[in-house]
């Protein structure tokens, strides 16, 4: 083997070594090419394995935690709720329009292939600035191509976030989350047991697309990526619809063993996983699987990543039950192996063995890094906060306009109008109303989720990034009053062969661990991408955590907007009025800079809080909630506000004079400005009925968390008083005209 | 009282409008493949929305051909109610069971969002239970539902009074501003000559629950039970109200 | 069949469906305006459509013309809003 055929299936000269150590032989070029893909960095994590371990996984209510298609949570009433994310940030930039859709329907895939039914959707997305037509493209495309798949299959996606800041212009993030509905007892895995079993093979036929897909995924891209447009594969999201019924009629038959999606690397990844998981092997006839293209050989055949294929071990004798499923939705399952004892995955094309590799060496045995990290010496220096970096600001008003017109905080309505958010009839709270609730049909329960994650925190500070990341998505669950039960995460990181990279994406995951621990959240399952960089710039560490939290009784749910005028309006969680602005939005808009420490979290007080909120809200004592984000508590008053038959506020923060600034004791702005724009963590808007104020407080008081009652809903203006002048007097309707068509006309151009 | 649901591989809303007519409103009701050639007894049909075979060609395109639309062709032929929603709307006209056809959205975008539409027939199976001018809220979700006819065929529309919902304001002005998708004469929904065929835009079946945001829709279904209850199948296209007249104890409004 | 059957060829058969002139095309303005922005000052009008190309056995051009056209008719174009053109190989070209 020479090096440039190593150098394009991405292996180096030790991990051949390697591969030659396990054969006892030189490998087949077939061989050789399912290694590559299944030791990707995509595939086999191994730079972020050894860290990934230290992530609590374990809790009471998991059926199933990371290694399988997707996690499982148990939601009572013999129910699970299986979710997961996923990334597709590379193809989504070489293809905005296809990458998302496939990674819409990849991710859909896997909830179906443990035997739950999808119904719901989340996008989790990062673009560049909408000043340049590139981005603009990109965003018409990911939104279009997401909105094409999920409403064709008919699955809604009823929440998310877009985030734009010029560091993602040429990698943007696309993390989709899907979450489904089984019964515990029909949970299914991907494994191949029983020795002599079936093993077949339905949906797409095979072409020669996206061959080493998984490869591309783990390497940086150049200016030459453009010319790697024919990994992108094409989604068909009827032919997915097909299999989803399909599949679900034959899980519930009881005829099926296993399942698993062909995703990145394809029939390769398939047939080692499920062998490895079951330790059985498999003996595939190459020939017999279904082909779009003439003339494919085993190396195509075994590498595609052709969309929408599953795989699947049947109970030996039920085979006609399960062809004729299939048949009925006019699919045709063809049986190509059967499950063997010896643990090779053994691939045959017309009767002779091509490959024959030990299935655990595919899918377990990859070489694990421990990358070297360390943390930039010039860190500090490069993101510190001091007078200098501060413009005069503009008054209170001004910025609070233009933090509304941010595309950041603007209202995405653009986007999720797009989207089929209300199909299978079990959104309670609908996209920009709240955090997004669906209801589980057949019970009273209801279940809330949430996507967050904040690069720019991350850049400032990876660990407190993410315990950011995970407090706030948990946060945002408990605020339409559920109880966090599990989460999903995704990890975008640059090049993890820079160990300033490498040190970012393990103080993440430290973060992470810890939050989740303090926070008795599991983590299910997820996924990391890596090497999102272009030309050596790379993204801000951005891990994205989907949190899912149980809803007991779904007719109590609450949403963001004050609901009706003259109730109590309490500030949730904030032990000053003064709050951080360190890597904040108003800093970024209003100064142009990111620096500063992101704020701080006490996760011992945001547990109480996460206590505190779903018991209230399931009391009906609660109103409404939103949690209190980019932009601060001015911006999270005027959300409170918008779409909402125009119910105002009136504020009155009284004097803080006399308050410490919490920014190491200088306060170089208009002191308001922190009050008003800052992003203290942990903070909640909350509005109760008068007769509840007492109750809630009491409430608050038994569970240690802070509150103050700072005003009353009414009027159709927000009215934010301090230190006894209105720093803030706008009409809702005009503060919500800025808001709610920022969005739009940042986009419209005609050279989209 | 008895309903169907065609399901077509790409349908994606007939467990919608399963659930909305069987578990919120209680009725008997069951699904038909397909590849059905029978409607096994239902007094009323209901194509739900989805992507019939995936649409690669054109909405609905393909569905009118299969079995089960021929066996909706005769229960239509025979004054039976049938009703399309979205997806369903598009296969009927395919079918040639509903006139126009529907062009891409004019903002080239899928759109989905709750609507107001204005009732402008009530001598319908459908919508006999509502009053003239009624507004009902309901979600749209589709991306061609540009209602287009050729101008005769439109003015035949208007002067037959098929024109059964139009896009509305909060005034209950069909005004531009109101019309999500660039329809003409801002309509979302029409019938048949014969009235027993009704097909709109929006989802009712969506609009059954106020926990989802809207129970309008239910008047679309709880009119055709009251048809068909008091009229066993019923003569569609008598003079306005007279099915009123007689159901006006289910009526909300009076 | 049996007395064409030394005839029977492969014919390709090439189908365009537009929208009706009378038709508003929402997709083929934007295009057009878009080529405008683009500086193409030059395109007056754009019109998209659908493409078809259909591999059919016929004993001749015509009739493969025949089956195409019924084909347009019946399934690929909706004659509310479309039009179409069918294109296909005379009987040399074909042979």
């Amino acid at each position: 083997m020479n090096d440039t055929l190593l150098e394009q299936h991405g292996l180096t000269r030790d991990e051949y070594g390697r591969i030659v150590e396990i054969l006892g032989r030189e490998p087949t070029l077939t061989e050789l090419g399912m290694f590559s893909v299944m030791w990707s960095e995509h595939c086999s994590y191994k730079s972020s394995r050894l860290h990934l371990k230290k992530l609590p996984t374990a809790g009471p209510r998991v059926l199933q935690g990371p290694g399988e298609n997707a996690g499982a949570v148990e939601i009572g009433d013999g129910l699970a709720a299986v979710f997961k994310i996923e990334s597709h940030n590379h193809p989504s930039f070489i293809e905005p329009y296809q990458g998302a859709a496939t990674g819409v329907g990849g991710i859909i895939r896997d909830i179906f292939t443990m035997g739950a039914r999808p119904i719901a959707l989340m996008d989790s997305l990062r673009f560049g600035t909408l000043g340049s037509p590139l981005t603009r493209r990109i965003v018409h495309g990911v939104v279009a191509g997401i909105a094409g798949y999920g409403n064709s299959i008919g699955i809604p996606v009823v929440g998310g976030e877009a985030v734009f800041d010029a560091c993602y212009a040429a990698n943007p993030v696309v993390n989709v989350f899907c979450l489904g509905i089984a019964r515990t007892d029909h949970l299914v895995k991907g494994r191949a047991d029983g020795v002599g079993n079936p093993v077949y093979y339905v949906g797409a036929k095979t072409g020669r697309d996206g061959i080493h897909g998984a490869t591309m995924a783990s390497a940086e891209f150049d200016e030459q990526s453009s010319s790697k447009r024919p990994n992108v594969q094409v989604g068909d999201p009827f032919m997915e619809k097909l299999l989803l019924e399909a599949c679900l009629e034959v899980l519930r038959s009881g005829a099926l063993i296993g399942l698993q999606d062909m995703g990145a690397a394809g029939l390769t990844c398939a047939t080692s996983e499920m062998s490895a998981r079951a330790r059985t092997g498999m003996d595939v006839e190459v020939t017999a699987v279904p082909q779009r293209e003439t003339g494919m050989t085993p190396y195509e055949i075994m590498l595609s990543e052709s969309q929408e294929r599953m795989l699947f071990v049947v109970k030996t004798g039920r085979e006609a039950d399960v062809e004729q499923t299939f048949e009925k939705w006019d699919l045709h399952a063809v049986k190509i192996g059967v499950v063997t004892d010896d643990g090779m995955v053994r691939v045959r094309e017309r009767g002779t063995a091509v490959v024959e590799i030990p299935a655990a060496a595919l899918a377990d045995e990859a070489p694990l890094y421990d990358r070297p990290y360390r943390k930039p010496q010039d860190f500090d220096a490069e993101r510190a906060l001091g007078p200098e970096h501060l413009r005069p600001a503009p008054a209170a008003p001004d910025v609070f306009l233009a933090l509304l017109a941010s595309p950041t905080i603007a209202s995405k309505r653009w986007i999720f109008r797009q989207y089929d958010h209300m199909v299978r009839t079990n959104t309670l709270v609908l996209p920009g109303m709240g955090t997004a609730v669906v209801r589980v049909k057949g019970t009273k329960r209801a279940l809330a989720m949430s996507l967050d994650g904040n690069g720019r925190y991350g850049q400032l500070d990876p660990r407190r990034g993410a315990i950011l990341a995970v407090a706030e998505a948990a946060r945002n669950v408990a605020c339409a009053g559920g109880v966090p039960i599990g989460a999903t995460n995704n990890l975008n990181f640059g090049n993890p062969e820079r160990p300033e990279i490498m040190w970012q994406l393990v103080e993440a995951i430290e973060g992470m661990a810890e939050a989740c621990r303090a926070l008795d959240i599991p983590i299910t399952g997820g996924n990391v991408s890596l090497y999102n960089e272009t030309e050596g710039r790379p993204i801000y560490p951005t891990p994205v955590l989907g949190v899912v939290g149980l809803i007991e009784d779904g007719s109590k749910v609450v949403g963001r907007a004050f609901p009706e005028p003259d109730l109590s309006v309490v500030l949730v969680g904030a032990r000053s009025l003064v709050a951080e602005i360190g890597g904040s939005e108003y800093l970024h808009i209003v100064h142009g800079q990111v620096r500063g420490v992101p704020p701080a979290v006490d996760l011992e007080a945001e547990r109480a809080l996460h206590r505190l909120l779903p018991r209230a809200i399931q009391d009906g004592i609660v109103r409404s909630a939103h949690d209190v984000a980019e932009g601060g508590l001015a911006v999270a008053l005027a959300e409170c506000c918008f779409e909402n038959e125009d119910i105002g506020v009136k504020i009155d923060l009284g004097t803080l004079a006399t308050e410490p600034s919490p920014d190491e004791g200088w306060t170089p702005m208009p002191a308001d400005h922190s009050v008003l724009f800052g992003e203290a963590a942990g903070r909640v808007l909350v509005t109760v009925r008068r007769e509840d104020e007492a109750a809630f407080l009491a409430r608050a008081e038994a569970e240690d968390v802070c509150v103050r009652v700072i005003g009353r809903t009414g009027g159709n203006r927000v009215s934010i008083d301090l230190n006894g002048r209105a720093a803030i007097d706008e009409p809702v309707r005009e503060a919500e005209t800025v808001w709610a068509t920022a969005l739009e006309r940042a986009l419209a151009s005609r050279a989209a | 009282m008895k309903f169907a649901v065609v399901v077509f591989p790409g349908s994606n809303c007939d467990h919608d409008a399963y659930h909305a007519v069987k578990h919120v409103l209680g009725h008997d009701a069951n699904f038909l493949w397909h590849k059905d050639t029978s409607l096994k007894g239902a007094d009323a049909v209901i194509l739900p929305g989805g992507f019939s075979y995936g649409d690669y060609l054109r909405t609905g395109a393909v569905a009118r051909f299969s079995p089960v639309m021929k066996a909706v062709a005769e229960l239509a032929a025979d004054g039976g109610a049938v009703l399309g929603v979205c997806n369903g709307f598009q296969i009927l006209q395919e079918a040639g069971l509903l006139e126009g056809a529907m062009l891409r959205n004019q903002s080239l975008k899928f759109r989905c969002e709750h609507v107001r539409v204005s009732v402008e027939q009530t001598d319908t199976p459908f919508t006999n239970l509502c009053r003239t001018g009624q507004v009902l809220k309901m979600p749209i979700a589709h991306g061609e539902g540009n209602f287009y006819a050729p101008p005769e065929v439109l003015e035949r529309l208007e002067r037959n009074r098929q024109v059964v919902f139009r896009y509305v304001d909060a005034d209950g002005e069909p005004r531009a501003a109101a019309n999500p998708n660039g329809s003409l004469h801002n309509i979302a929904g029409i019938c048949n000559e014969a009235r027993n065929v009704v097909a709109l835009m929006p989802h009712p079946e969506r609009a059954c629950e106020s926990a989802l945001g809207s129970a309008d829709g239910r008047l679309l279904f709880d009119s055709v039970v009251a048809a068909i209850r008091l009229a066993g199948r019923p003569a569609f296209g008598e003079p306005s109200g007279s099915l009123m007249a007689n159901a006006g104890f289910l009526n909300p409004d009076s | 069949m049996s007395d064409t059957a030394a005839t029977v060829t492969t014919i390709t058969a090439k189908v365009f469906v537009t929208l009706k002139p009378s038709v508003f095309d929402p997709q083929g303005n934007t295009i057009g305006e878009a080529l405008l922005s683009m500086g193409y000052g030059a395109v007056e009008d754009v019109r998209q459509g659908k493409y078809f190309e259909l591999t059919v056995r016929a004993g001749s051009s015509d009739e493969a013309r025949r089956l195409a056209e019924e084909i347009a008719d019946r399934l690929l174009a909706n004659p509310v809003i479309e039009s179409y053109r069918v294109e296909v190989a005379s009987d040399k070209d074909a042979a």
